[in-house]
């Protein structure tokens, strides 16, 4: 790169637009570890999108009625949207979508844990509905104010959408509560199931989360992520509540004097071992993804083929 | 293996406003492209105006006066203005 | 939902913004998210109608919508880019309204196309149609009903069955009953945007790669045996093979030589595919969605 301006008084400059909550945008110069840690996240972020098709695809051809088909459809659709946003804001960045793809079959990349559970009965669309993408939009609201520009304008669309999706998916528990008591009972199963693994979503506990002081720094992460569960667990309390259901953590109570829930760990060394690939579905999440990238390559190099005749 | 080029993507969503830069998506050709965004960034909504154009063609300065980079803009790919949202008071845009 | 859903919304609400106008934002139509895709539509067969004719009629159009949106639906997270994921969402999600309002019109038309079900099931008709009739007694034809195989069967199976359902709705415009003529003006516009996606990667696999013209065909010679039934049962032959000449000279592709497909009613594949469509719903007849 050539320029003419010394990098600590670039540095001071950048530092003066985080420290005014300004926003940083893609010509502007940044740190090579802000940019590395933004592709990081954003991708990681995209990729979630992405595999988070799967566990919700798997019930669209068993919806049990053509209004829930249509609206399950729309929401895969949507995350496939998501993901595209995602994969064009760490474009940005000088990381193209074909590249990332290839890191995330290859395994260099990761994803969110909770799409390595499975989806056992068509109570999960419901409850992925309501607890994953309510874990998710807690994580993600604060992300609209990220620093980075193109990211923070791509969450809040997707916020806009996913909080539609909680609500979809609150209505369906909501609708099915209200059916047989084996549709009760459905919801209850699903819950016990997602319980945890929602909570895992919000990443290990702050004492065992290295990255994130400096993401906070440089305004990438605006909250910890203990802080981002108790907010979870405060909202979803009531909420779970007034559907009828109950979560499946015996140490879950309120505590006056915090004026917040108290409520047990998950277990963390499941998560780390989903993590690390050994998850349920990890190897067969990967396994559709690489399978569909690879399947599409002969369509996506006859397109080229195709447009290049057109214009020599 | 090939990788469609970017295209920017500018919507307007009724008379009388200009068209805004809503995001990016990749397509093999112009025609393709519009396709593309009439799904994606409209989900077929009738009565939206679209341009695409390859991201590769804009030339762009930079918002900021102290910008510091004086090089050619084309050689860096990250540098390509992926939602740059173009201020409504730019006319024709 | 509960006041504290409400709360957290607000809370967020200056973060979001509202210019919605801004984003042109795509939400499902609320013909999709209701409950009743006829809701406050005057649904009586006007006279000279023959209301059990008119219900047949209606059936065939929706199972042919629903069926293929099943298809289509397949594909979801499996297409050759994230592009075309969401197009072919878009499409399925088309023919699945249609086949909403197609087969809660044959009901409303003639409720004795409905299978019964237990006393007190809450199970609207267009369901009662789509999960709790046999295979025997769907009326779609072959063509949309046969396994998903590559791209280039997706993409000549989807040119053969859009080139002829938009000939046949072009022409329900302007049928007698006027809710079958407004589902068709609406279809008009789907169908032809689907038409349109077709030929297009028909022309670009063909002309394409090796590889994506000798996949093309293979799907073309596939599923040509089951377009003679297609354009016999929707009527639609002599328009059908004028837009199909055309968008066969412009790939530069000649009509396969193989036969139509003897025989009628189902391959082996329906039964199958209903089998996985309808199991929810059959294990829960008194359950509300």
């Amino acid at each position: 790169m050539t320029t003419t301006v010394p990098e600590d008084v670039l540095l001071q400059q950048f530092d003066a637009v985080i420290a005014r909550n300004d926003r940083i945008e893609p010509r502007d110069w940044m740190p090579e570890g802000y940019r590395k840690t933004l592709v990081r996240q954003v991708a990681q972020h995209a990729h979630s999108e992405i595999i988070g098709m799967q566990p919700e695809g798997n019930w669209l051809t068993r919806a049990p009625s053509l209004r829930r088909k249509a609206i399950l459809l729309a929401k895969v659709q949507d995350e496939a949207g998501h993901g595209l946003y995602l994969y064009s804001a760490t474009e940005t960045l000088g990381v193209s979508r074909g590249e990332l793809t290839e890191m995330l079959i290859e395994g260099r990349q990761k994803y969110s844990s909770i799409f390595n559970y499975p989806t056992l009965s068509f109570a999960d669309v419901g409850t992925i509905g309501w607890l994953v993408d309510g874990a998710a939009i807690c994580n993600q609201v604060p992300l609209c104010r990220t620093s980075y520009g193109p990211y923070g304008r791509a969450m809040i669309r997707i916020c806009k959408e996913e909080s539609f999706h909680q609500r979809q998916g609150y209505e369906l528990l909501m609708t099915m509560m209200r059916g047989t008591d084996e549709q009760r009972a459905m919801v209850q199963e699903s819950v016990d199931r997602f319980w945890w693994p929602a909570l895992m979503m919000f990443g290990p506990p702050d004492a065992d989360s290295p990255n994130t002081a400096q993401s906070m720094a440089w305004g990438i992460k605006r909250n910890t992520n203990d802080d981002l569960r108790q907010r979870f667990v405060d909202m979803t309390v009531p909420q779970a509540e007034a559907l009828g259901v109950t979560l499946p953590d015996p140490e879950l109570r309120w505590n006056e004097e915090r004026g917040a829930h108290d409520f047990g760990q998950p277990d963390w060394d499941e998560f780390m071992q989903v993590v690390q690939g050994n998850g349920p579905c990890n190897r067969q999440r990967i396994a559709h993804r690489r399978r569909a990238h690879e399947d599409g390559a002969w369509v996506r190099d006859a397109a080229t083929a195709f447009a290049a005749r057109g214009t020599s | 293996m090939s990788e469609w080029p970017l295209y920017e993507v500018f919507v307007r969503g009724k008379r009388g406003l200009n068209h805004v830069h809503v995001g990016s998506l990749h397509a093999a050709d112009d025609a393709m492209a519009l396709h593309n965004a009439r799904d994606v960034y409209t989900r077929r909504n009738e009565g939206v105006s679209i341009w695409v154009v390859r991201a590769d063609a804009i030339a762009a300065s930079s918002p900021d006066e102290k910008d510091p980079l004086f090089a050619p803009a084309g050689d860096k790919v990250y540098r390509h203005p992926t939602f740059y949202s173009i201020p409504d008071d730019v006319p024709h845009m | 939902m509960t006041a504290t859903v409400t709360d957290h919304d607000n809370a967020y609400a200056d973060l979001l913004g509202s210019d919605d106008a801004h984003w042109a934002f795509g939400h499902l139509p609320e013909i999709q998210q209701g409950e009743d895709p006829l809701a406050g539509v005057d649904t009586t067969v006007p006279a000279g109608l023959d209301p059990a004719g008119l219900a047949a009629y209606c059936l065939f159009l929706g199972d042919d919508a629903l069926v293929m949106s099943h298809r289509l639906s397949e594909w979801c997270s499996n297409a050759p880019d994230l592009e075309d994921d969401i197009a072919l969402a878009n499409i399925a999600l088309d023919l699945l309204g249609q086949a909403r309002l197609l087969l809660s019109r044959a009901a409303a038309a003639d409720p004795s196309v409905v299978p019964a079900l237990p006393e007190g099931s809450p199970v609207p008709a267009e369901d009662a149609l789509a999960f709790f009739r046999e295979a025997r007694d769907f009326r779609n034809v072959r063509l949309v009903e046969v396994p998903h195989g590559d791209f280039g069967h997706l993409v000549a199976r989807l040119l053969l069955f859009a080139t002829a359902r938009l000939a046949a709705f072009e022409r329900l415009t302007a049928h007698a009953d006027p809710v079958l003529s407004a589902i068709a003006a609406k279809g008009v516009k789907e169908l032809a945007y689907h038409r349109d996606y077709a030929a297009r990667w028909f022309v670009t696999l063909a002309q394409g790669t090796d590889e994506s013209r000798r996949r093309l065909l293979a799907g073309l010679t596939e599923v040509w045996p089951l377009q003679a039934e297609l354009v016999a049962t929707y009527d639609v032959a002599a328009e059908t093979g004028v837009v199909l000449d055309e968008v066969l000279a412009a790939a530069g592709v000649d009509r396969p030589a193989v036969g139509p497909m003897s025989g009628h009613g189902h391959t082996e594949a329906l039964s199958r595919m209903l089998a996985e469509m309808q199991v929810v719903a059959r294990a829960h007849p008194l359950g509300t969605w």
